[in-house]
C-alpha cells in the first residue's frame, strides 16, 4: 500500500487487525482490517474523526489498547518482530526502544512527580546500559535535540511547570530517546495552541528526516496530512475507506466520505477563502450498532440500496489509490 | 520548600493555642467538684470551701486559663491530686510506651494496607481482589478488645509463642543494647509489641488497604502510566515508581487522620495486654477524677495528633512538587 521500495523491509507492518471492545452486551468491534506498512523515513498518516478506531489502532500497536479493548486479530511485525506473538518482556524490549510513542495530552502523558530530565533518563536506562551521568547528560542532548530552551535547566523541571509546548518537546525527546525503528505520534498536536502546533509539526518532520524514522501520525486534521505525509488512511468507523499516496488523496479524493472531509476543512489558499465550508451531515454510528451493508450509507448523498445491503470491498479504483465504495467508477 | 515549611510551622503555634483552650474549656463543662472528690463523701461544705479556694477554683475562669497557660509555657502541667507527682512527670513516664505502641500499629497498618490495596488494585476482579477486599472487611468490622482477645488466646495462651501481657525494654533502649552485642532484650521487647501492635493496627490496615486500591486503580488508568509502558519499563518499576508514587498522595492524609484513631484505640489495646501508657492512665485518672492529669493527658494527646500530622502535611510536600513549588 506505501510506496516503500521493495529492496527496503517497512518498519512497521500491520496486516489483518481486528481490535474489539468488551461490552456489557457483548464484543464490538473498532478496528476492522487495518493494514499498512511504513518504511523507515517514511510518514503516513492515518486520518478520521473521533471514535473512528485511530487511536485505538495506535495503542495496538504496542499492545498498549485500554484493559477492555482485546486484539482478536491480524499481525503487527516490528522490524520483522511479531508483536502479537512475543512474551511480555521481549514485548517490553521493543516499547520505547524500536517504537516510540507522543501522546494527544502532554501533561497527563507525563508523571507529575517525577521531573523531565528523570523522565527521560529512565528510557535510556532501561534500554541502553548508560550509567546514571552518561544518562543525564544525554538526557540534556534530547532536550536540546528537540529544541527546548536552556535544556540543563529544563531537565530539572517538573512537567507542571512547563509550557504545553515544552512538554509536549520533551515527550518527543522520551519517544526518540532511544533512536526507535518508528515513531508513533497519536494527535500530537490537537491540545496544543495554534502557534505551537505549527513548531511542534515542523520539530517532529525535521527529526524524522534527520534520525530516518518511519512516522505514524495520527490526525483528525486534514491540513497536518498535508503537510507531513506521504501516504494516507482515511477511517471510517474502524474501517479503512481510503488509501493513497498524498497527492494522489488530495488532487482525486475517491471516497464521499473523504470528500466531504475535505468540504469541511478550511483551506487558506488563495480562491478558496469564499468556499462556504459544509458540514457532514448525521453522525457517526456508534460502533456497536453499525449500519448493515456501508457505515457511511446513512451519511451519504450517494448511497443506493446496494449500499445499505453490502459493505463495499477495499479495492484498487486507480493505481496505488484504493477506495471502498460501490458508487466509485475503476478509472 | 522553606516557606512551605515555615508557614506550615508557623499556623502550629495558634493551632496549639487553640488546642490548650478547648482542653481547658472541656474540663470547666465536667460535672463534679475536684475539691470534694478530694476530700471525699463526709467532707463539710466548709472544708471543701476552703480547699477550692487554696486549689485557685474560685478564681475567674479567664484567670485560671491564664496561669495554666503560663505554667503550660514553662513545662508545668500541674500535679496530679491522688499521686505526689507532677502531671508532666507522671505522662513522661507512659509516653514512650504509647508512642511505641501506636507507632507500630501505624507500621502494621501502612504495610499490610499497603500490600492488600495495591494487589487488589492489580489484580482487580480477580481471587486476589476478592480476597484482599474480604480480609479488609473483616479487618474494618473487627473492634479492637475483640480482636485483641482472640490473638491473645491463639498465640500467647493456646500457641505460647508470644506473651499475653506486659512490655519488655523500651523498644530503642533494646535496640541500643543489640547493637553493643546484646539481642535478647530486643527480642524480647518485640515479642511483647506483636500483639498489641496487630490488634491496634488491622483496623487502620483495612481502611488504608481500600484508600490504596481506589486510589491506584485510578492512577492505573492514568496517562502518564501508559506511557511508563510505552517506554517499556518492567510491570513492578511502573507500579512502583510512577502509580504508587501518585496514588500516596490521597493516602498520605488519611494515614496522619489514622494515627488518632490509633492513639484512641490504644486506650483498649493497652488495658487489654496491660500495656504500662498513657491509655491505661487515662482510664485511671477519669475514675479517679484527677482533673490535672486528664486535662494534661488530653493535651498530650492532642498536641501529639497535631504533630503527626503536620508531618504529613510535609511529608506531602516532599511527595508531591506541585505543592512544594506550588
Amino acid at each position: 500500500m506505501t510506496q516503500a521500495s521493495p529492496q527496503r523491509a517497512p518498519a512497521l507492518s500491520v496486516t489483518g487487525l481486528d481490535v474489539v471492545i468488551d461490552g456489557d452486551g457483548g464484543s464490538f468491534p473498532v478496528v476492522r482490517d487495518m493494514a499498512f506498512a511504513v518504511a523507515r523515513g517514511e510518514t503516513l498518516a492515518i486520518v478520521g474523526e473521533s471514535g473512528c478506531g485511530k487511536s485505538m489502532t495506535a495503542l495496538s500497536l504496542l499492545r498498549l489498547q485500554p484493559p477492555a479493548a482485546r486484539i482478536v486479530r491480524g499481525a503487527i511485525a516490528v522490524e520483522g518482530a511479531d508483536v502479537l506473538a512475543l512474551p511480555r518482556p521481549a514485548l517490553e524490549d521493543i516499547r520505547g526502544e524500536r517504537i516510540g510513542m507522543i501522546f494527544q495530552e502532554p501533561l497527563t502523558a507525563l508523571n507529575p512527580v517525577m521531573t523531565v530530565g528523570d523522565q527521560i533518563v529512565e528510557v535510556l536506562q532501561r534500554h541502553l546500559s548508560l550509567g546514571g551521568a552518561a544518562a543525564q547528560a544525554r538526557a540534556v542532548e534530547l532536550l536540546s535535540l528537540v529544541r527546548m530552551p536552556d535544556p540543563a535547566a529544563k531537565a530539572r523541571l517538573y512537567p507542571h511547570q512547563m509550557s504545553g509546548g515544552m512538554r509536549q518537546r520533551a515527550m518527543i525527546a522520551i519517544a526518540l530517546a532511544c533512536d526507535p525503528a518508528v515513531l508513533v505520534a497519536d494527535e500530537p498536536t490537537t491540545a496544543l495552541d495554534v502557534t505551537i502546533q505549527a513548531q511542534i509539526l515542523g520539530l517532529i518532520r525535521d527529526l524524522q528526516r534527520r534520525l530516518g524514522t518511519a512516522l505514524v501520525l495520527i490526525t483528525h486534521d486534514l491540513g497536518v496530512v498535508a503537510e507531513m505525509a506521504d501516504t494516507v488512511i482515511v477511517m471510517y468507523a474502524g474501517r479503512r475507506v481510503e488509501v493513497a499516496p498524498v497527492m494522489a488523496l488530495f488532487d482525486e479524493p475517491l471516497h464521499p466520505y473523504t470528500r466531504a472531509l475535505m468540504k469541511a476543512a478550511p483551506s487558506l489558499e488563495a480562491g478558496a477563502a469564499k468556499a462556504a465550508l459544509t458540514e457532514i451531515g448525521g453522525t457517526v454510528p456508534p460502533l456497536w450498532d453499525l449500519p448493515r451493508g456501508c457505515a457511511f450509507s446513512n451519511r451519504c448523498s450517494l448511497a443506493t440500496e446496494r449500499c445499505r445491503r453490502e459493505e463495499p470491498p477495499l479495492e484498487a479504483k486507480r493505481a496505488g489509490h484504493l477506495a471502498a465504495c460501490w458508487e466509485v467508477a475503476d478509472g | 520548600m522553606l516557606t512551605y515549611t515555615i508557614r506550615r510551622l508557623a499556623l502550629f503555634v495558634p493551632m496549639a493555642a487553640g488546642m490548650v483552650i478547648v482542653t481547658f474549656g472541656l474540663l470547666l463543662l465536667v460535672p463534679g467538684d475536684p475539691a470534694a472528690v478530694l476530700l471525699g463523701q463526709e467532707a463539710s461544705a466548709a472544708d471543701i470551701a476552703r480547699l477550692r479556694a487554696s486549689l485557685g477554683l474560685d478564681d475567674p475562669w479567664y484567670v485560671r486559663l491564664g496561669g495554666y497557660f503560663a505554667a503550660l509555657l514553662q513545662g508545668d502541667m500541674g500535679r496530679s491530686i491522688f499521686q505526689n507527682q507532677t502531671v508532666a512527670s507522671i505522662i513522661g513516664e507512659r509516653l514512650g510506651a504509647t508512642v511505641e505502641l501506636a507507632l507500630a500499629a501505624l507500621v502494621v497498618a501502612i504495610v499490610i494496607g499497603f500490600v492488600l490495596g495495591v494487589a487488589a488494585a492489580m489484580f482487580r476482579g480477580s481471587w486476589i481482589d476478592t480476597a484482599s477486599m474480604l480480609l479488609a472487611q473483616f479487618g474494618v468490622s473487627m473492634p479492637v478488645y475483640w480482636l485483641g482477645i482472640l490473638l491473645m488466646l491463639a498465640f500467647a495462651v493456646k500457641l505460647g509463642w508470644l506473651p499475653s501481657i506486659g512490655r519488655g525494654e523500651p523498644l530503642v533502649t533494646a535496640l541500643g543494647m543489640a547493637l553493643t552485642g546484646n539481642p535478647a532484650p530486643l527480642f524480647k521487647s518485640l515479642s511483647h509489641l506483636v500483639l498489641p501492635a496487630l490488634a491496634l493496627g488491622v483496623n487502620s490496615a483495612a481502611i488504608i488497604s481500600r484508600l490504596v486500591r481506589t486510589a491506584m486503580i485510578d492512577v492505573l488508568g492514568e496517562d502518564f502510566v501508559r506511557t511508563a509502558y510505552a517506554k517499556g519499563l518492567r510491570r513492578p518499576r511502573v507500579i512502583v515508581r510512577h502509580a504508587l508514587r501518585n496514588a500516596l498522595l490521597p493516602v498520605v492524609s488519611v494515614i496522619g487522620l489514622r494515627f488518632g484513631a490509633l492513639l484512641g484505640g490504644a486506650v483498649l489495646t493497652e488495658s487489654i495486654f496491660g500495656w504500662p501508657g498513657l491509655g491505661q492512665l487515662t482510664i485511671a485518672a477519669i475514675g479517679q477524677r484527677d482533673l490535672p492529669l486528664i486535662q494534661g493527658i488530653v493535651l498530650t494527646y492532642a498536641m501529639m495528633f497535631a504533630l503527626v500530622n503536620l508531618l504529613v502535611d510535609l511529608s506531602y510536600a516532599l511527595i508531591d512538587p506541585r505543592v512544594r513549588l506550588g
